[in-house]
């Protein structure tokens, strides 16, 4: 995925020759109103659902929400699930980015597809290849459970189904962004005599910095947000298997509209820092000026 | 014949053994599983399944659905790019941000979310309800998830693609007494049409095989609106895992052939924009 | 020569990656709590059960928990899962390891015994009642003040009335509604008289019955406009979101839901007629004998049939098999007209095979819709 926001100077913006007639007044209302209505109807409003009803009884309820033992258990199990699997991702994604950026090679093509193929596989499927593989029916699961060993409905699983989902996402970050960057800084950091690694840390890193950093972020929001897929490994024992999204669907099975979108709120709050943190991150580089 | 052109940088070995061999474990084994399962399926139980009348009405909507709401972000996505890299106006670099936002939210909020706020009685939709306009558990409702969680596809494809557009060129243009909309199609569209594509293919390929965004606020009637993933699920709660590993193997063959399409018209974009410096 | 090298070191890397976060994995599941397994003071148990029991089993592990302390000195802790009936009995299939099952058919149960052959297949008999502790039926739930004055099953159909109830295909609840409504049809066909069914003289009058019974309910699910997978999602879709004109929900659920709710927004119709659900219970032996948790897990089944475990269940909104408690909770729960899956569909086992599998008489009224 080529890009993230803009950052045209507002030089550009004003300065443009023929921009104040009516027409083009009226162009730019109509645009920036249907945009905002469209936002509005479709992003604004469920987010402004979620803490409307997450605060709707006031903040000691809000706040008593994660009292529960089955809610900081499925905080719990969330944290530690992401935790295993964002690093991964992420060497993972370094390292496919520096093969793909690098370097030229047949059927470069072909080996992208395979590793967005997760974003477009639905997320039951991502569950149910598990479930063939370790469930007792299918290739391994007598073999497990000769050996005492859980994987499905039970951390080890939901962790393979979340790193399955998230899998492309710091990947499809740095491959555009190396790409992008180019190899002349590393070759000549070669020419002069540094070996790989070294260029590696001292050359490549520093480039892709905020892109890597974005990237980390994106698959830790999903990482912690992934619902289908997870849904059909866990098992759903309560205070053991839940993670936070389906621990807001038992919530909101329950009657506790509120804990549940308590819960939410947490998860909105993530997806929202995740966005500060990049904009911020784009503001004191500047790093889109690199084009 | 070189696989691969040669290049002073290393580490190419290392990065693209680990690259293949974890992709494999952790991507193409599970996959495997599907596979392998769907080939150990009775023939006939396969093709009965998959060509079910249920199954193929949840094609309709799923693939349906999924183009719709992809062609809607296409439109729109287009609008609010445009907005974003054109105009300026005040909050527009938080609204910028938020563009991410339907990445970044769980599947399971944006569904109980967007059933909560356009139900009958919810905030859009008890104005909608007297028009006779249902949102929840209709068509309409499972359109309205898959658009937002396609949008940030097609904006962010779109965004830098705009920007680059050569402004002298426009100006070029219009100096030459070319008209505004002239310049649109001419100039500023074949720029941003690679972009747009890709954006459009990649909203398509997350929407079709969604599932928690849209579980809540389809009404899962089967031949109405029944989204194919839950008809997997469904299969899979009647013990029918043949059936669930053909169906997903048929979704899983069509998310590959789109992607593969998404890939190729992005090296397309590529030479298109900058010829080829790779 | 150095890119081979490099590729290989490539790979070991990798797989030395991966051997890595797999024993992370495993020293994390093997050091985290299990969900099962017995040491000298401390045993836990898992529970796998239906949609709507969440409330009714929290008070009750705490109950019996406490027993088994005072008897035993041990402690106890169990875990719960909740899903569709469906949904819980493959996730046991497929190797979820409850100690006990707890499910809302026989069916679902069967299905665990014959396709994952976790259990004996006599465990119906192994405890009292055909080992349902309590019993339960389909009621009706409408907006106070029944505006659209909804009586029984027949006002179900009539136009622009609409009904919410889940899907027969992924819930347990689900499929009793389904056999409730076709069984109310059959036997206003044959003049109240479930008998007729096995009568061979009667066979022509059967016939008709069957097929009015059929139409009946294809035109009951058509005027559904929302299938949830679960009971606890459609009497959601109805109370919370305000969609349709009655609910076809489990007496236990409407009640909860009147509670819940308050008595000012919904209030409970019983029909004319309806059918007697009876949730069972079962020990999963080649989970309890692995984990050593028998002893345990059989007492925790027998606690729900104490008087302690009876009342229990009463006040949470499920008919109770112990008359003591039934007396004591006698306002809860109004005398209604009962008749039995055997009577109407001659078992669980036929049931499925006619009205739920593949292409049986749902699927055919599905089709239908269009």
């Amino acid at each position: 995925m080529a890009g993230h926001g803009s950052n045209v100077h507002s030089a550009e913006l004003a300065s443009r020759p023929g921009r104040d007639g009516l027409m083009s007044a009226l162009a730019r209302w109509a645009f920036i109103s249907v945009s905002l209505a469209f936002l509005a109807a479709l992003l604004f409003a469920p987010l402004a659902t979620v803490f409307v009803t997450a605060f709707g009884k006031g903040l000691g309820a809000y706040f008593a929400s994660f009292s529960d033992s089955d809610t900081a258990a499925a905080i719990k199990l969330t944290l530690i699930t992401a935790a295993i699997v964002v690093p991964l991702n992420t060497i993972f994604g370094l390292a496919a980015s520096w093969a793909i950026a690098k370097f030229d090679f047949k059927g470069k093509s072909f080996l992208i597809t395979l590793i967005d193929l997760p974003i477009a596989v639905s997320p039951v499927i991502s569950g149910l290849v598990y479930v063939l593989m370790f469930g007792l029916q299918g290739w391994f699961g007598a073999w497990l459970q000769e050996h005492n060993i859980s994987i499905i409905f039970a951390l080890p699983g939901i962790v393979l189904a979340t790193l399955f989902v998230t899998f492309p996402y710091v990947a499809r970050e740095l491959i555009p962004l190396m790409e992008q960057l180019g190899n002349d800084e590393e070759e000549a950091a070669i020419t002069l005599g540094a070996g790989g690694w070294m260029t590696f840390f001292r050359v490549t890193l520093p480039k892709i910095r905020w892109g890597l950093v974005y990237g980390v972020i994106l698959c830790n929001a999903r990482a912690m947000g992934e619902f289908g897929a997870v849904s059909v490994v866990s098992g759903h024992i309560r205070g053991l298997t839940n993670t936070m999204p389906l621990h807001i669907e038992i919530l909101y099975n329950e009657y506790a509209f509120v804990s549940a979108f308590a819960v939410a709120s947490l998860l909105t709050l993530l997806a929202v820092a995740t966005l500060v943190i990049k904009t911020l991150v784009e503001w004191r580089t500047g790093y889109r000026r690199r084009r | 014949m070189s696989f691969r052109q040669p290049s002073i940088l290393p580490g190419f070995g290392l990065t693209f053994g680990f690259t293949t061999f974890f992709l494999g474990a952790v991507v193409l084994l599970p996959l495997t599983a599907l596979v392998v399962r769907t080939a150990m399926t009775d023939w006939h139980h396969v093709w009965d399944v998959v060509s079910s009348a249920r199954a193929l009405a949840s094609y309709r909507l799923s693939f349906g659905a999924s183009l719709l709401a992809a062609s809607i972000n296409a439109v729109f996505g287009f609008i609010i790019a445009w907005t974003l890299v054109r105009y300026d106006f005040p909050g527009r670099k938080i609204i910028d941000a938020l563009i991410d936002m339907p990445f970044a939210l769980p599947t399971a909020v944006s569904g109980i979310a967007l059933t909560a706020v356009f139900a009958q009685n919810g905030w859009f939709g008890k104005y909608l309800e007297p028009f006779g306009i249902k949102v929840a558990y209709t068509w309409i409702g499972i359109v309205i998830a898959l658009t937002l969680i396609g949008l940030p596809f097609v904006v962010r494809s779109v965004q830098p693609a705009l920007a680059e557009v050569q402004r002298d060129l426009e100006d070029a243009a219009e100096t030459l007494g070319a008209g505004r909309f002239y310049v649109f199609l001419r100039i500023i569209l074949p720029t941003v049409l690679p972009s747009l594509a890709t954006g459009f293919t990649m909203a398509f390929a997350r929407a079709v095989g969604e599932y928690g965004s849209v579980i809540f606020i389809a009404g899962n009637l089967p031949l109405k609106t029944e989204i194919t993933p839950l008809l997997i699920v469904i299969r899979l709660e009647e013990f029918d895992y043949g059936g669930a590993a053909a169906l997903g193997f048929v979704m899983l063959l069509i998310s590959f052939v789109m992607l593969l399409t998404i890939n190729l018209l992005q090296a397309w974009g590529r030479r298109r924009l900058v010829g080829d410096r790779r | 020569m150095t890119s081979d090298s490099m590729a290989q070191s490539g790979s070991t890397l990798s797989a030395l990656l991966i051997v890595a976060a797999s024993a992370l994995l495993f020293a994390g599941c093997g050091g985290s709590e299990p969900a099962g397994g017995a040491t000298a003071d401390t045993v836990a148990l898992l529970n796998v059960s239906y949609d709507p029991t969440r409330e009714f089993y929290r008070e009750f592990d705490t109950s019996f928990a406490r027993e088994w302390q005072e008897k035993t000195g041990q402690t106890v802790t169990v875990k719960q899962s909740h899903g569709g009936s469906g949904q819980q009995a493959r996730a046991v299939i497929d190797g979820l390891d409850a100690d006990v099952v707890t499910l809302a058919l026989a069916y679902d149960i069967d299905s665990i015994q014959q396709i994952g052959k976790r259990l004996g297949a006599d465990w119906q008999t192994r405890l009292p009642n055909n080992s349902s502790p309590y019993t339960s039926t389909i009621v009706f739930l409408v907006r106070k003040g029944n505006p659209k004055g909804i009586h029984d099953w027949s006002d179900l159909v009539k136009p622009g009335i609409e009904s919410i109830a889940p899907n027969p295909k992924t819930g347990g609840g689900a499929r009793w509604v389904y056999l409730a409504a076709w069984g109310f049809e059959l036997q206003r066909n044959l003049g109240g008289d479930f008998g007729k069914l096995a009568d061979p003289a009667a066979a022509d009058e059967v016939a008709k019955a069957q097929i009015a019974a059929e139409k009946f309910v294809g035109q009951l699910y058509s005027q559904i406009p929302v299938l949830d997978s679960g009971a606890r999602g459609s009497t959601n879709t109805f109370v919370q979101r305000g969609i349709g004109d009655v609910l076809i929900a489990w007496e236990n659920e409407a009640l909860l839901a009147i509670k819940e709710m308050g008595p000012g927004s919904v209030e409970m119709v019983i029909p004319s007629i309806s059918i007697l659900a009876e949730p069972p219970v079962a020990l999963v032996d080649t989970v309890v004998d692995r984990k050593g948790t028998r002893k345990v897990a059989e007492a925790y089944l027998q606690h729900l049939f104490t008087p302690a475990g009876q009342l229990l269940a009463a006040k949470h909104f499920y008919r109770p098999r112990d008359s003591a408690a039934l007396e004591q909770y006698r306002a809860q729960f109004p005398d209604i007209n009962l008749f039995t899956i055997d009577a109407a569909f001659g078992g669980w086992q036929k049931a499925q095979a006619t009205h739920f599998a593949d292409g049986a008489t749902f699927d055919r009224i599905s089709q239908g819709r269009r």
